[in-house]
């Protein structure tokens, strides 16, 4: 009675409201690239992206536009520069190229805090930044949300069954005609959309929570690939709701409760499947027992 | 600014006893950052240096919520984690996605750890988060620079004694195992002493700008040259140039965070090595082979 209670007081408020709706955009957005990012293992690369959005916030702070822009900007950018300078095919280049990511990854954030210290700022700006703010969206804002997660969605639906080929096999694919760097690209830009989406929630620290998360969870749980986006987008909004209503209720950040809740659920899907392998492989062994 | 006002300005900065600590303790986290980073990027370990930076900040911020020396955090939890992983080692190896999920996972741990610090102090506005992720080395006090210092000189010691054997094993753990190298051992240990380098790092240049010391400088040296004892002292010179570069010019430039200046130089430097390495490449043939050899079978730990 008493939780019911609050929780409708909770949606009493307007900004609690245009949480859950940007929340969730975000999560349905994040947790359908995050799957693909997954299954085509860059992670690294998501990280970096979601690391650049910071300076690009910052930046867009200190010259007095919208940090939504500056995330879309670098986002969108550090995805082309990636898409096109990173040559995947050389496995060997990995020692050099995570040298050369590490020192951009550096560099990136060092300019966000020269442009945050270059605008006298207060520190709860970057903090919010880095680490998210889900207080004063407003439904405006909501509605950008909405235009841009629905158009990279749309997007993303055009490219999937292409894109889930080159993902599996790229050799094949590209034998069977299909153009691989452009789909790799393209799927980069909308990771990069993505992630500046989520960065405005969860802050540039903790988009990971939302994008690697779930969508790992969703890979541990099924191999099979619609469900499997279907389970990420639908423990990414998930973890999202349950992250917002717990930093309503306590005076800690919502990034740290999405953070801690996916990595459980995480943890969870991990040790369920490493429990029914065993006995899986037990069962297995006993019937080959019995037929010997 | 003009040329005479810089030079007295640079001649001044050693009157200040803030800046006199920072050159001390900057000196001795660059020297070890450069000789340990020598060996990350040789083995191929930058994501791991990256998982101890954030581990770092999760620490730095445990210590302070349950108010405890920072320093006692960030040297507990890197060094632990660190030999955690290399205990984990190559038979359970993590892939790139575990890693990034236990990542976030610290991270939004040190988030939490931060508020309730905060939340405890109302006056403080996360500053100390602030200088966690980005660094104070102007704001060390005398004490903390000496101790930075020792433990940067004792790093430095550490590896050269061990920079053989290091080598060896870092290059072919093979037959540095065959010949009795104890490559298990070398390699937790100097995950151990990578431990160390990150937590002592985050108080100069901060937990996220972790690598712009320890790979950038390093990553140079790697394109310079393929000599590891002459590699090695590149990158330790190169890494105290850098801070000592970036002290400079935030001085002369008081709008220049330190951390940012160090970074900065670090990159440039890092630059110009690539920039240097692959014009004459055409001409070279692939010297590169040379630097194939020393590439090792495994990636990350």
């Amino acid at each position: 009675m008493g939780v019911a209670s609050d929780i409708r007081q909770m949606f009493g408020y307007p900004f609690m409201v245009n949480a859950f709706r940007a929340g969730t955009i975000v999560a349905i957005a994040s947790g359908s690239m995050g799957w693909f990012m997954v299954l085509r293992r860059q992670t690294f690369a998501g990280h970096t992206l979601s690391l650049v959005g910071f300076p690009g916030a910052a930046g867009a702070v200190l010259l007095g536009v919208s940090p939504a822009l500056g995330y879309f900007g670098f986002c969108i950018a550090a995805a082309l520069v990636i898409g096109l300078a990173v040559r995947t095919d050389e496995a060997g280049t990995y020692r050099e190229e995570s040298a050369l990511i590490g020192s951009v990854q550096a560099m990136a954030l060092a300019c966000g805090f020269l442009f945050v210290g270059l605008y006298h700022g207060n520190l709860n700006g970057l903090t919010s930044l880095l680490f998210g703010s889900f207080l004063g969206i407003t439904p405006g804002d909501v509605l950008a949300l909405l235009l841009v997660a629905g158009g990279s969605l749309v997007a993303l639906c055009l490219i999937a069954r292409p894109l889930l080929f080159t993902s599996v096999d790229p050799e094949v694919a590209a034998a069977a005609g299909l153009p691989v760097r452009p789909i790799s690209l393209g799927f980069l830009v909308l990771l990069g959309i993505a992630v500046a989406e989520a960065s405005q929630v969860t802050g540039s620290l903790l988009v990971f929570s939302l994008l690697v998360l779930p969508a790992a969870t969703a890979h541990v749980i099924t191999g099979r690939p619609l469900l499997g986006i279907a389970l990420s987008m639908a423990f990414a909004v998930l973890v999202t709701w349950a992250g917002l209503v717990i930093a309503y209720f306590t005076p800690y950040p919502t990034g740290a409760f999405i953070a801690t809740l996916s990595f459980g659920a995480y943890v969870a899907a991990r040790v369920i499947r490493l429990g029914s392998h065993r006995s899986r492989f037990q069962a297995s062994v006993a019937s080959a027992g019995v037929r010997a | 600014m003009d040329t005479p006002s810089m030079l007295g300005s640079i001649t001044s900065v050693f009157s200040h006893p803030f800046m006199r600590d920072a050159f001390l303790a900057g000196t001795g986290i660059a020297a070890s950052c450069g000789l340990v980073g020598y060996f990350v990027v040789l083995r191929g370990q930058v994501f791991t240096g990256d998982a101890l930076s954030h581990v770092a900040f999760t620490g730095a911020l445990a210590a302070l919520a349950a108010g405890l020396d920072l320093r006692l955090g960030l040297f507990g939890a890197t060094v632990a984690v660190a030999v955690g992983m290399g205990l984990l080692g190559r038979s359970a190896r993590a892939d790139d996605v575990v890693i990034g999920s236990v990542f976030v996972w610290m991270l939004g741990l040190g988030v939490l750890f931060l508020s309730i610090y905060t939340a405890g102090r109302s006056g403080t506005n996360g500053t100390q988060g602030v200088s966690v992720l980005f660094g104070s080395i102007l704001g060390l006090s005398p004490a903390a620079a000496g101790t930075a210092a020792l433990i940067g000189v004792s790093v430095c010691a550490l590896i050269i004694a061990v920079a053989r054997p290091l080598l060896f094993a870092s290059i072919d753990e093979a037959g540095a195992a065959g010949v009795g190298v104890p490559v298990r051992a070398l390699g937790i240990g100097f995950l151990a002493i990578v431990g160390v380098t990150a937590a002592e790092t985050t108080q100069a240049v901060g937990a996220l700008l972790l690598l712009g010391l320890l790979a950038a400088p390093a990553a140079a040296a790697h394109l310079l040259t393929t000599g590891p004892y002459k590699g090695l002292a590149l990158s330790c010179g190169l890494a105290v140039v850098a801070v000592w570069a970036g002290l400079l010019l935030s001085y002369v430039f008081g709008w220049m965070p330190p951390s940012f200046a160090i970074v900065a130089t670090s990159t440039v430097i890092y630059g110009g090595a690539a920039a240097r390495s692959r014009v004459p490449v055409g001409r070279r043939g692939r010297t590169g082979a040379g630097r194939h050899e020393l590439r090792t079978p495994g990636g990350d730990v």
